[in-house]
């Protein structure tokens, strides 16, 4: 079994998590609430992959052309025409949601799968990272600069606290979605895409339609995900909302933490993230640089050959069977 | 007016006429058998008529309506569900919830399918492994659950492939009963088949294909004998096989 209703302990036992998460900030570092909103925006870039990845099986491997879109439009919206970011989050996730029917609109028409859908997502937010390279417009190789003004409406705080709650909220916001689509027909239809296409269709199911459907709402909360980045660092690169790295970064936590179940890429950024943070800390020393790639890479391979469907999956085997729930 | 009717199909691969021009009838609650030797082009004639591939000509009618240019989703809302020779179970999810996928082609409420599913799963004797993942079934429940999948659907034709290709003689009698049970059903059947008993004992009708072409249709017994399908396919061994394999003749 790769997913299952929550046993109640289950749930009683994400409540609790869920309150502590809360409550911790009063007790934390600033150092280690900084960590912790790593955990919570990676965890829900995570989530929002979830549900074309990890659900429908459409493994993009191009989720960053959806943060610099998010980022990038929500910025550029408040530097020109002085648009709250809180709204323009949401013009953000909107026309990351159109690049992701547009990717998708292509991909799923001619019937890409597998590698060449994968290809065809990095694809684009190669060209995404090269027209933002190159367009002053939208400030070329050095990217966009916010100006801190401390405005709570500017999404801007002066607390380091108030960025923990945020990212805390779109994770659960996240993650509420995926479990709303987990029970919905939509995800039914996805997990029966992922495990066999053509029988999914035999069985009446309309694959594009799913496929897109997956598509457009990942990318929205993707997008979302980017207004967020661009306001807790005040600062934009094409080559880091844009590159690669940052696509591989959405996908590794699900993957490590179990693709297509609901607490799977929360498992894994509470994993990663604060690996990613100690090996960045301890290995841009020089000679050290890009050590954490070398990291990623080692556990990915250890994941794919000791736990294919990720943690989250042996981990709920191991907490059921030594408590079995009634 | 028959249920199914195919007219005049027709289906080239690069150099290959796979299917030369198929006319075939199947009337409601009505059990076809289609037979003929390998690459005779009855898989390609299933995927024509199931939307999966487009004819070059001719064309496919159910209940009166042209499939033409509808996709395998939509032909299935029409009440056509087919099962594929090489069985595609959904290999993570459970039986319970790869019926479910079919159900859902008839309601959008997870809880309506969720009932529908064990139903199905009842009718077809799968529902002691209901929660079980479809990766740890044998062939034998494997194949069921392919048909419980395609009847949750709700069809009106039922196109079966190879449904008892490498079962046991057990096995391919108590898929023969539950054949006859869905038929009871008012579902018709077209059924693809190598196991001659099988297709001699369930079909009212057979029709034979040899490269792409219908070079007979009849009752079982017609078909048995008639020289033409002997020679293509039957092989002199049939006609003189011992009386007890020769359910139908």
């Amino acid at each position: 079994m790769t997913r299952g209703l929550p046993t109640s302990r289950e749930a009683w036992l994400g409540a609790a998590t869920v309150a502590v998460l809360l409550a911790l900030p009063a007790v934390l570092t600033s150092y280690a609430v900084t960590v912790f909103i790593l955990i919570f925006f990676y965890g829900y870039l995570g989530q929002a992959w979830n549900v074309l990845g990890g659900y429908g099986g459409q493994l993009s491997a191009g989720h960053a052309a959806f943060v610099g879109v998010g980022a990038y439009s929500t910025t550029l919206l408040s530097m020109h025409w002085g648009l709250s970011p809180w709204i323009g989050m949401l013009v953000g996730g909107v026309l990351a949601a159109g690049l992701g029917a547009i990717i998708g609109g292509l991909g799923f028409r001619f019937g890409l799968r597998g590698f060449y859908f994968v290809l065809l997502t990095v694809a684009f937010a190669e060209v995404c990272r090269i027209v933002a390279l190159n367009t002053d417009a939208l400030g070329g190789a050095l990217g966009l600069y916010i100006t801190f003004t401390g405005d709570p409406w500017q999404l801007q705080f002066q607390d380091n606290r108030a960025y923990y709650y945020l990212a805390l909220t779109l994770m659960l916001l996240a993650t509420g979605v995926v479990a709303l689509v987990e029970r919905s027909r939509l995800g039914a239809y996805l997990l029966a895409i992922r495990e066999d296409e053509d029988a999914a269709e035999a069985l009446g199911v309309d694959t594009f339609r799913c496929k897109l459907a997956a598509i457009v709402l990942s990318a929205f909360l993707t997008g979302l995900g980017g207004a967020f980045y661009a306001n807790y660092l005040f600062s934009l690169q094409p080559n880091a909302v844009f590159g690669i790295p940052l696509s591989v970064d959405v996908i590794i936590r699900p993957v490590v933490g179990g693709a297509g179940t609901l607490v799977g890429p929360l498992l894994g950024s509470l994993i990663l993230s604060p690996l990613a943070e100690v090996t960045r800390i301890y290995f841009t020393r020089p000679g050290w640089a890009g050590f954490h790639l070398v990291i990623y890479g080692v556990l990915l391979i250890g994941i794919v050959l000791f736990l294919p469907r990720g943690a989250y999956p042996h981990l709920r085997r191991a907490w059921t069977r030594r408590r079995p729930d009634a | 007016m028959a249920l199914l009717e195919v007219v005049d199909v027709r289906k080239r691969f690069g150099g290959l006429q796979a299917v030369a021009g198929v006319s075939l009838d199947v009337a409601a609650d009505e059990i076809v058998g289609l037979i003929g030797p390998n690459g005779a082009g009855k898989t390609t004639l299933f995927h024509l008529i199931s939307g999966f591939l487009a004819p070059d000509s001719g064309d496919v009618r159910l209940g009166g309506t042209s499939t033409r240019g509808l996709k395998p989703h939509q032909v299935c809302q029409h009440g056509l569900a087919r099962t594929f020779q090489i069985v595609k179970p959904f290999q993570a999810l459970t039986v319970l919830e790869n019926v479910r996928v079919g159900a859902l082609a008839r309601t959008r409420a997870l809880g309506a399918a969720t009932r529908k599913a064990r139903e199905i799963l009842a009718l077809v004797g799968l529902d002691h492994c209901a929660d079980r993942t479809a990766r740890g079934l044998t062939l034998a429940d494997r194949k069921r659950l392919e048909l419980a999948r395609a009847l949750a659907t709700e069809p009106r034709l039922l196109l079966l492939d190879e449904v008892m290709a490498g079962l046991t003689p057990t096995e391919t009698e108590r898929i023969i009963e539950l054949c006859r049970a869905i038929n009871a059903r008012g579902i018709a059947i077209l059924l693809i088949e190598h196991v001659m008993r099988a297709v001699m004992t369930l079909s009212q009708r057979v029709v034979v294909l040899d490269q792409g072409q219908v070079i007979a249709s009849g009752p079982p017994a017609a078909i048995a004998s008639d020289p033409q399908v002997v020679e293509a396919y039957l092989g002199e061994a049939y006609g003189s096989a011992p009386e007890g394999r020769r359910a139908g003749a």
